[in-house]
């Protein structure tokens, strides 16, 4: 891909590094806070869900402590409030924000030669949003906690928990309108600013999967509000919406609920997507393959993922041929997955593979996110699901996709563009250890819970009969390495930003109009708008990069 | 005439309207599904409780719901007017035309309070004061919970526009827009139109449905 990059050597001061977006506009405190940059709104998601990453995994880890031995430690009441939180704030404030709001944020317009998004300072807005949804969701868990689950289900949550439930949907119901202010922005940015001759089909895949997931963002956020707001109506004024006993019906609740729901799992999985189909053909030396079935089967995602989300509900008292048709429909989903996998798979073939960190992490998701994704044919099978629902199947099963998956990518990405977003590179041997540890210890947590599932232990429960111990426990110890993993990045990625060798502008050897900008790159992305002739993955065979520390 | 020049992240003056524009459709298709969600409880409750809901329809008072269908559609012709005297550059006349669109707004505000008002009155607001009784009183609650939701977001996005239109005007009036820059008063003629198409779905199934053929 072309892009004037004019030689950056002559300028004022010659011994320090040219001016960029941390040094432009100084570094203090309001600078940031009321920045309309993009890049500067990536970091400050990135340091926010970071926060929030590591507060979800404490309550996880909690949880894994309580399940090594049956009785638990913990009351069931207790329990119950640390899952809830775990779910919450995991899915609203860790996996749907993750990908898009920080690498989206600060790669989407500098990879259709933009200045900025289209509203910088809707954009500023929407972390407004989220923080002061963040900030209401730790009072919630403050002032007691909320016992529902993630998923809120009435009559529970309106009648009997006695909880803080209308403050947790108040942060969720607030985050939503974060989430939709920034997808409205991508779309708009994606029709709108593109550089010239950037068409269509020359748009990198992570741009496509950014754009197709802010399509489900913004006609999909909209549902949950509502819903929500509903639910909070019912619980203040007790009149029946969704309570049996009142009149009302809890399986509109459910329809209504994972007509959101479901298609947030693509939400939280298709910039995941984007990741990996930018890593993987960098670091195999070749152009993606079949790059529009690889584009296409990001936007028939957003088509499929509204036609499947009763597939919650088959034993939730919906007619079997309602749930006959939900379950063909949710096999649908299959097709643009294993297009993905089989493209990646494809691309690696006969590839000069380079097994450095952002590759393995894109490796370990491509395997991961396969275990899953074949789990979730088992899950979609009517019959089958009826013996695995609300067991630790299911729990493996999306904790494979979103964990194992989502968690994955977001880390391939931070490692493939963090010598862009600061301009230094990390030690590549603690990343490639960090990579494996994680891959392993996944592994050790979540496959003895596929076993634990079909055995039949229930989720959800504070203990289990003594049977299920031994899984368990190598659930438990898999979480331990599992959370080493996670600690590492932190880090060799902050010790980087002061010790680390500076990069070039293409550490990599990548192509994409992101690598042809300085790293960290100027104010406004590129000192004068590039001009695109060229198709992406423009990759050919040639020997491995050289990476800072010198070794091949 | 002002000298108005694009936001840097923007090569022309034309492509900053022409985004302004595209990015008030996509709000405004959310906007839809926001609403779409109460309307198909609605719609539900319709199908499950067809008896309450004609009954519940019934003490709905049609003279004022037909009263502000008629404000509101005659503001949001007054808003097309001034978008159509914008592009012709006539400050003051878009100014006043807003001012009136801004008036008969509050007029609708107005009215719809003095609605809810009688409703409290008749003891037809759930959770805080409903008295209907006989087979129904359930389902009609339902019917006014929903009533008063749907209504009251309305209410909401109708206060958020005369907000926007009377900024508008006195933007208009201090001759901040042009023939060759008018863009925020296009999108909030736009959003305008939105509120006036949503009261037009609102009207028929509040206070027409339940008085057909009972």
């Amino acid at each position: 891909m072309t892009a004037t990059s004019p030689d950056r050597a002559v300028t004022a001061r010659p011994a320090a590094q040219p001016p960029n977006y941390l040094t432009e506009g100084g570094s203090t405190l309001r600078s940031w806070l009321l920045t309309h940059d993009h890049k500067r709104i990536a970091i400050l998601y990135a340091l926010t869900i970071t926060v929030f990453f590591f507060f979800g995994g404490a309550a996880a880890a909690m949880i894994r402590l309580n399940l090594v031995t049956p009785p638990g430690i913990f009351a069931a009441d207790t329990y119950n409030r640390l899952f809830s939180i775990h779910g919450i704030v995991m899915v609203w404030f860790f996996l749907i924000p993750s990908i898009p709001n920080t690498l989206g944020n600060f790669l989407l317009p500098m990879m259709i030669g933009a200045k900025d998004l289209a509203f910088p300072r809707i954009n500023l807005l929407s972390w407004y949003l989220f923080v002061v949804a963040g900030v209401v969701a730790l009072v919630a868990v403050i002032a007691g906690g909320v016992d529902t689950g993630w998923t809120f289900y009435t009559p529970f949550s309106t009648m009997y928990s006695n909880s803080y439930v209308i403050l947790a949907i108040s942060a969720v119901f607030i985050s939503g309108f974060s989430s939709i202010l920034t997808g409205l922005n991508f779309i708009v940015t994606v029709h709108r600013l593109r550089a010239p001759g950037m068409t269509w089909y020359r748009l990198p895949i992570f741009v496509w999967s950014n754009y197709s997931t802010a399509i489900i963002l913004v006609l999909a956020t909209p549902v949950l509000a509502i819903t929500l707001a509903l639910l909070a109506v019912e619980r203040l004024l007790q009149v029946g919406i969704f309570d049996p006993a009142l009149g009302g019906d809890p399986l509109l609740f459910q329809h209504l609920f994972w007509f959101y729901s479901h298609p947030a799992v693509y939400i939280m999985i298709l910039p995941g997507f984007g990741v990996i189909s930018e890593v993987v053909p960098c670091f195999s030396r070749k152009p993606i393959f079949g790059y529009k079935f690889v584009a296409w089967a990001s936007v028939s995602f957003t088509a499929v993922s509204f036609l499947v989300w009763a597939h919650h509900m088959f034993v939730a008292g919906m007619s079997v041929y309602a749930a006959l048709v939900f379950s063909l429909l949710s096999y649908i989903i299959a097709v643009p997955s294993a297009i993905k996998v089989f493209n990646w798979t494809a691309t690696l073939h006969k590839g000069w593979i380079s097994f450095d960190a952002p590759m393995l992490y894109a490796l370990g998701f491509i395997g991961l996110f396969t275990t899953g994704g074949l789990s979730g044919l088992f899950t979609a099978n009517l019959a089958f699901d009826v013996h695995v629902t609300d067991t630790y199947f299911v729990v493996a099963h999306f904790h494979y996709i979103m964990v194992g998956g989502m968690v994955s990518a977001y880390f391939a990405g931070l490692h493939f563009w963090w010598p862009k977003i600061t301009g230094r590179i990390y030690h590549e041997w603690w990343a490639r250890i960090a990579a494996l540890l994680i891959f392993v210890g996944f592994n050790l947590t979540f496959f003895p819970q596929f076993i634990l599932g079909y055995l039949g232990m229930e989720r959800r429960y504070h203990s289990y009969p003594p049977e299920f111990q031994f899984w368990n426990i190598l659930s438990s110890a898999g979480a331990s390495i599992l959370a080493l993993g996670y600690v590492m990045p932190l880090f060799y990625l902050t010790w980087s930003l002061y010790r680390g060798q500076r990069a070039g502008a293409n550490p990599w050897a990548a192509t994409g109009l992101e690598w042809t900008t300085p790293s960290p790159p100027p104010k406004h992305n590129f000192d004068k708008t590039p001009t695109v002739t060229r198709p992406p993955y423009q990759y050919r065979p040639e020997p491995e990069p050289q990476d800072a520390q010198g070794h091949a | 005439m002002p000298d108005i020049r694009p936001e840097p992240q923007y090569a022309t003056l034309e492509q900053q309207t022409d985004v302004a524009v595209f990015g008030m459709w996509i709000f405004l298709a959310t906007e839809v599904l926001f609403f779409g969600g109460m309307l198909f409880a609605y719609t539900v409750y319709r199908g499950v409780y067809p008896e309450g809901f004609a009954e519940a329809g019934r003490h709905t008072k049609i003279v004022i719901g037909t009263v502000n269908t008629v404000i509101l559609l005659t503001s949001s012709f007054v808003v097309a007017w001034a978008v159509h005297l914008a592009e012709r550059g006539r400050g003051r006349g878009v100014a006043v035309l807003l001012g009136v669109a801004a008036l008969l707004g509050t007029i609708f505000l107005g009215l719809k309070s003095f609605e809810y008002y009688q409703e409290w009155h008749e003891g037809l607001v759930p959770g805080l004061r409903f008295e209907a009784a006989g087979p129904h009183a359930h389902a009609m609650e339902l019917f006014y919970l929903l009533y008063f939701m749907m209504t009251g977001v309305h209410g909401l996005h109708v206060t958020i526009g005369i907000g926007l239109l009377a900024t508008m005007a006195v933007r208009a009036w201090r001759g901040a827009f042009s023939s060759a820059y008018h863009t925020p008063v296009e999108i909030t003629g736009l959003y305008w139109h939105f509120v006036d198409i949503v009261w037009i779905f609102l009207y028929p199934l509040i206070y027409l449905v339940g008085r057909s053929g009972g």
